[in-house]
């Protein structure tokens, strides 16, 4: 069985994993951080997105293997032990959820994008999160949190 | 999803001789299709091969003449790159236009090409472009390159190492993307190069093929006017939930119009 080591949230952790195992399921099941989820399981969704070096990707589609070496943030990994961060704050602020199943890709998605462009347009933020869906809000609150979310995190 | 060998070699000839250890290898590039499928059980090979550890399959290297991009090179790093966006603008746009985010910083040209989807967009572009595709034993002219769908000119455990672009005149690529996966519906890549006009037509029929009558029209007149009158034959293209083939035809001529005025306002704005 290959063992891998990787950072998860700045912690170092290394496993055997079987090759088939999937980097959420690692996350998950073996590390209990269920704050990343599983929606569609057919990398469609976007609900499973943690950064892998900084970049997004969909952790139901990548193995954990591939992640060896790397360093791995989830949403635990961005928000703060007590309360919300700024973009968290947003979406709370401007309703960007209902059920809130979407939300750690959603945001986990939108803070690479504010990295990238602290200012991002409405179309910038949605052409930023096609790759995330979701099913209660119609997105419109969702585009206005980010945007929300970036004009704090710029100061 | 049934277990395999995993392995992640460092250079080519490694990779080829842990393809030819398993009794059935496959190559891991990105994994964006590959992964699903294996969850699906459409594939359940013995071992598969890590390409990510192989320095020699990352990067982007332009001449005046030609691009060359490394098989392993994702999409997100070629929509990003300034050699790319310089050489063949159609191309980072392309690359920017795959799937979303998250698969583009996954996904890479070989994968997409070994692939084949017929509805790809990579595709498209190779064969407009006439690119060639350079594996570790040869070089695989575009034009035999796609043989069908989902099937390529690769030899078992061939592995595609770079693609060469011909720095092309003008071009541009337009899709009418499926707005849920992002795929092409249908997507023309137009392109002239050395003063010869090729255009490449994915996600409308069962591969990538040239629409040879838009070519001839376009050859005389690099107008989308000159495109006018010319009828897409829906006979061979796909009908699904998606569209039936007279829209995917239809599709064709509309985004073949836009690629054509897209590629000459890029030239006007350089």
């Amino acid at each position: 069985m290959p063992k891998i080591a990787l950072s998860v949230n700045s912690q170092p952790v290394s496993h055997d994993v079987e090759g088939r195992l999937l980097l959420v399921d690692f996350i998950r099941e073996v590390l209990g951080l269920t704050g990343t989820h599983v929606g569609c399981d057919t990398s469609q969704c976007g609900a499973c997105v943690v950064h892998v070096n900084g970049q997004p990707v969909k952790s139901c589609t990548l193995l954990a293997v591939q992640a060896d070496g790397a360093d791995v943030t989830t949403i635990e990994g961005v928000s703060p032990d007590q309360g919300l961060n700024p973009l968290q704050q947003a979406f709370h602020e401007k309703h960007g959820l209902q059920c809130g199943f979407c939300t750690p890709g959603m945001v986990m998605t939108a803070m690479a994008l504010i990295e990238d462009n602290p200012d991002p347009s409405d179309a910038d933020i949605r052409h930023g999160l096609e790759g995330n869906i979701c099913r209660c809000t119609g997105y419109q609150n969702i585009v206005e949190a980010v945007r929300t979310g970036a004009k704090v995190m710029r100061g | 999803m049934q277990d395999f060998e995993y392995q992640k070699p460092k250079t080519v000839t490694e990779a080829g001789d842990a393809f030819n250890a398993q009794s059935d290898g496959s190559f891991l590039a990105g994994g964006q299709t590959l992964i699903p499928v294996l969850k699906q059980g459409l594939a359940m090979p013995s071992g598969l091969i890590d390409l990510a550890g192989i320095e020699d399959l990352q990067g982007i290297t332009a001449t005046e003449s030609t691009l060359t991009v490394g098989a392993m090179t994702t999409h997100a790093r070629v929509a990003a790159s300034p050699e790319v966006q310089k050489a063949i603008p159609a191309l980072a746009g392309l690359a920017g236009g795959i799937g979303d985010p998250q698969v583009r910083n996954r996904g890479t040209l070989g994968g997409s090409l070994a692939n084949n989807d017929p509805s790809a967009d990579y595709p498209a572009a190779v064969l407009a472009l006439s690119a060639v595709v350079v594996t570790d034993k040869r070089r695989i002219p575009a034009d035999g390159f796609f043989t069908g769908m989902f099937e390529t000119a690769l030899d078992e455990g061939e592995l595609i190492t770079d693609v060469e672009f011909p720095v092309a005149e003008r071009a541009a690529y337009a899709k009418f993307p499926n707005p849920a996966s992002r795929y092409a519906v249908a997507g023309v890549f137009v392109a002239r190069v050395d003063g010869a006009v090729r255009v490449a037509v994915t996600g409308a029929g069962p591969g990538v093929f040239r629409a040879a009558e838009m070519e001839a029209a376009l050859d005389k007149d690099f107008q989308a006017d000159a495109l006018e009158g010319i009828a897409v034959s829906e006979a061979d293209l796909i009908a699904d939930i998606h569209a039936s083939a007279g829209y995917r035809a239809h599709l064709i001529g509309v985004m073949a119009g836009r690629a054509v005025d897209a590629a000459n306002a890029n030239v006007g704005a350089a």
